[in-house]
């Protein structure tokens, strides 16, 4: 599929499907990026699992951080990476091993093959974007601090 | 809905649409006026979440309001941006657009030809701050590749310059910023987004004075920048405001933390929360409503600024014309290619006889209103010479386009023959008058 422009229909179906997310590279810094989106995406009732060797066993918002994807001892629907792109295709092997059904790669973390490889084991990928902005654009938010979201509608959005 | 068009929505349903679905808790159509200076919180835990700009919502109007958010994204939708930042005036969305990367002791350059009062605020008041203007004459687009040093930071130009029908080779422009990792600011007052999208040409802000064609009728004050999202704040460390760790916001990234929407969260996270140029939610309606016929309004001010801009060169009591849609115009080319809708309603005309024959036109005139604004509904004139520019020297104020006997004129939306009549009455009987 076609990763460079996705369809807001594809981001929402992702987004409503996923439940349980485990954020590789989650910081426990308030003030990292990865912080600021785990505990938006906590706020809008998913449960956040955040996966940082460095900090495994430290809580994060309420959640066990794990070293490693195969140490979460729950389902998880999506994977999102937080890390560099060169770390995204053992992530992403990692993801299709423990049974994940979404890849999510951040703002500027793109693997072609990664994704390929996703894909022919039956996941969902995005890349090269963030959810949090994602789900505040879909929904109605991302407008509140002047941004583009590049939708129009005449219904009125429920809340 | 989205479209599946890759472009989007077409130029006229942004106007009317963009950012203004119904209000979610009342159904209303219209966009509310949200007259409030601030916002309950759920608890301590939401209220942390929002001053660490972790999620999105509002504290206090002085940084976002809902009424003036709709209005950011519609004019970010129709400049074809990433967001926008709205401010109480022209003039305080060009302190804004500078503001986060500006230091004392800093640069930029500007061509020479722009509104007035943009000159006058780069030349005395940015230097209190230590931001330091370098004019260039933007008819070459070298020049300012020629003023370009270490300490430059941006550039800075109009698209359609106030007030002489002089336009801006934006994609040369651009170019020369690009090859020198500065932003490219234009300002796109005179054009608006329906005649000109600055972005399409390389440019990475644009600032708007909405008091003129965007809220179009006169009533409303306002300003706006808006961010492409397409620089790239971190190739050149000339950016640190963008870059590096916020001492206001705890050490905060902007530019690592938001990626292209640093700009824009910036501008209100500390551009508006700081400086305080708020635009108030009643002008942002009022620009909202202008916005929704900002396509309709302009083909009728082009084509009756067409027609009375040929109507005056023909006029025996007028010694030129200085209007982009004349093949007379040295910036008749370039009106081609970066205005091929309209070359805009506002441009200025010298009368024979100087300066007695200008102040006497606009003295007799029954239709156009004399005063110091453009874009409105209404047709305008101002004799530059003994009103705006009258503190400056003769040399000067030729120097400024506005030497004794030139006639600024923003044509309005009234009947065109009317508009006519109405020159032609005042221009014939200030000649009466002064023989
Ligand atoms: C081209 C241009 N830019 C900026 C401004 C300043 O805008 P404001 O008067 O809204 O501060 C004006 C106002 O005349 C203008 O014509």
């Amino acid at each position: 599929m076609n990763h460079d422009r996705y369809d807001d229909a594809y981001l929402r179906s992702i987004l409503d499907q996923a439940k349980t997310i485990a954020m590789v590279g989650a910081s426990t810094s308030w003030n990292r990026p990865s912080y600021f989106a785990f505990k938006y995406l906590k706020g809008k009732g998913y449960r956040m699992i955040g996966v940082n060797p460095g900090a495994a066993g430290e809580a994060l918002l309420g959640e066990t951080v794990y070293a490693s994807l195969k140490d979460i001892p729950v389902p998880v629907d999506m994977v999102d990476i937080f890390r560099k792109s060169e770390a995204a295709g053992a992530i992403t092997d990692e993801a299709i091993a423990i049974g994940a059904t979404i890849v999510w790669m951040q703002i500027g973390v793109r693997d072609d093959d990664a994704a390929a490889r996703a894909e022919a084991a039956g996941l969902k990928v995005v890349m090269n974007r963030c959810p949090k902005i994602e789900y505040g654009r879909l929904h109605g938010e991302l407008g509140w601090g002047g941004f583009n979201s590049g939708i129009i509608s005449s219904r009125r959005r429920r809340i | 809905m989205t479209t599946d068009r890759p472009t989007g929505f077409g130029f006229e349903t942004r106007s009317v649409h963009a950012g203004a679905s119904p209000d979610p808790t009342t159904g209303a159509r219209n966009t509310p006026i949200f007259q409030t200076t601030s916002y309950v919180f759920n608890d301590v835990d939401h209220a942390a979440s929002l001053f660490n700009l972790q999620t999105f919502g509002y504290i206090y109007s002085r940084l976002t309001n809902p009424t003036t958010a709709v209005l950011e994204e519609r004019l970010a939708a129709l400049e074809g941006g990433r967001g926008a930042t709205c401010a109480a005036s022209g003039h305080a969305a060009q302190i804004l657009a500078f503001f986060p990367f500006m230091e004392p002791g800093d640069g930029f350059l500007s061509s020479r030809k722009l509104y007035g009062g943009s000159i006058t605020q780069f030349n005395h008041t940015f230097k209190k701050f230590g931001w330091n203007v370098t004019f260039v004459d933007s008819d070459d687009p070298e020049n300012f590749r020629k003023a370009m040093t270490p300490k430059v930071k941006a550039i800075f130009c109009e698209s359609l310059a106030n007030p002489g029908g002089v336009i801006t080779d934006l994609e040369a422009v651009a170019k020369i910023a690009h090859e020198h990792k500065v932003p490219l600011i234009v300002d796109n007052t005179m054009a608006s987004p329906y005649l000109c999208r600055p972005f399409e040409w390389g440019a990475a802000l644009i600032v708007h004075s909405t008091t003129k064609f965007l809220s179009g009728h006169g009533t409303s004050m306002g300003g706006a920048v808006i961010d492409s999202g397409a620089f790239d704040w971190a190739q050149s460390p000339k950016f640190a405001g963008l870059t590096e760790p916020s001492p206001a916001y705890h050490g905060l990234r902007f530019h690592e933390t938001f990626g292209d929407m640093a700009f824009t969260v910036h501008g209100h996270a500390i551009g508006l929360r700081d400086l305080g140029p708020t635009m108030a939610p009643m002008n942002a309606f009022l620009t909202l409503t202008g916005i929704e016929t900002l396509a309709l309004r302009m083909e009728r001010h082009c084509a009756n600024a067409q027609v009375v801009a040929e109507w005056l060169e023909k006029h025996p009591d007028v010694s030129w014309v200085s209007y982009a849609g004349l093949p007379s115009s040295p910036y008749h080319v370039l009106a081609k290619k970066y205005l091929p809708r309209g070359k805009g309603s506002v441009f200025t005309f010298g009368v024979k006889g100087g300066y007695e024959m200008g102040v006497k036109v606009v003295e007799t005139v029954e239709l156009f209103s004399h005063l110091a604004n453009i874009g409105d509904t209404r047709s305008l004139i101002i004799h530059p010479a003994s009103t705006t520019h009258r503190q400056l020297t003769d040399e000067q104020r030729t120097a400024a386009g506005a030497g004794p006997d030139v006639v600024r004129v923003s044509i309005g939306i009234e009947t065109v023959d009317d508009i006519i009549a109405d020159l032609d009455q005042a221009l014939r009987s200030a000649t009466r008058r002064n023989a």
